[in-house]
């Protein structure tokens, strides 16, 4: 195995990027919860990554915490936009501006 | 969907990096039950389509300043990178013959040290884990025990 540390950093890099770009351009909150989710796993590869190539397992245990963290977040999440769904009648942040001004 | 190709590759690549119980966690976790989560709200709240509206202007000065950081932060690796290579190291965890695959090994330690000197989080990760499932049983059950009440607020409004 050849792969160098910086083709996974840089694949995590990328993965943030979209991840970043869709939170901030999109306007439908699920969206932008999924983009959440992959900002959270470009980390997450990044994390395992030093963690192999540093020899270290504390990485790895860091990773398991992030993904228990991840899944109570998306539990709250997605019940907090079902919520808001019955409140609002819509999940589309350009109309969800009650805090705006 | 490609969400979950995505999640998928992202086990793949735990996989390469011989993060094995990490690989098997993304995907019982992500491709199980969070993209399942997803798609029931899916399901439940109709989608309607992306408006293609031009993002307004503070939303451009922080994609740009992002874009900046980002582009920056890849110089950085890449000039770093070069200036002192690493090489793919590969050495097998302590205590693993090369025809005893690391695979025991590694989860074994993993579980050693998630027992021992990460305890204290691992107990509150479940103590979190047990106040989210409250909460969304509180907050789901809140709107539907006095759904009748609130359902005409919107209607008024």
């Amino acid at each position: 195995m050849t792969v160098g540390l910086n083709a996974f950093l840089i694949v995590s890099g990328l993965l943030f990027t979209i991840g970043f770009f869709g939170v901030l351009l999109r306007r439908n909150t699920l969206v932008i919860y999924m983009c959440l989710e992959l900002m959270l796993n470009a980390v997450n590869l990044a994390l395992v990554g030093f963690s192999r190539y540093n020899n270290n397992l504390d990485g790895s245990v860091f990773v398991f915490f992030i993904i228990t963290v991840a899944a109570a977040e998306v539990a709250v999440g997605l019940a907090i936009i079902v919520a808001l769904y019955r409140r609002r009648q819509t999940v589309m942040v350009d109309q969800l501006s009650a805090m705006r001004d | 969907m490609f969400m979950i190709l995505s999640l998928v590759g992202m086990a793949a690549l735990f996989l390469l990096l011989e993060a094995y119980f990490i690989a098997i966690l993304q995907i019982l976790v992500y491709a199980g039950a969070v993209m399942v989560l997803f798609l029931f709200i899916i399901m439940l709240i109709d989608v309607e389509k992306t408006s293609k509206r031009m993002p307004d202007r503070i939303t451009l000065v922080a994609s740009l300043v992002g874009f900046g950081l980002l582009v920056f932060g890849c110089m950085y690796l890449f000039i770093d990178g070069d200036a002192q290579p690493l090489e793919a190291v590969k050495p097998l965890p302590e205590g693993a013959t090369t025809d005893n695959v690391p695979f025991a090994t590694a989860s074994r330690s993993l579980g050693y040290l998630l027992f021992t000197k990460y305890m204290l989080p691992f107990q509150v990760t479940g103590f979190l884990l047990l106040i989210a499932m409250i909460g969304v049983i509180v907050v789901s059950k809140k709107i539907s025990a006095s759904g009748d009440a609130e359902s005409e607020r919107p209607k008024r409004a």
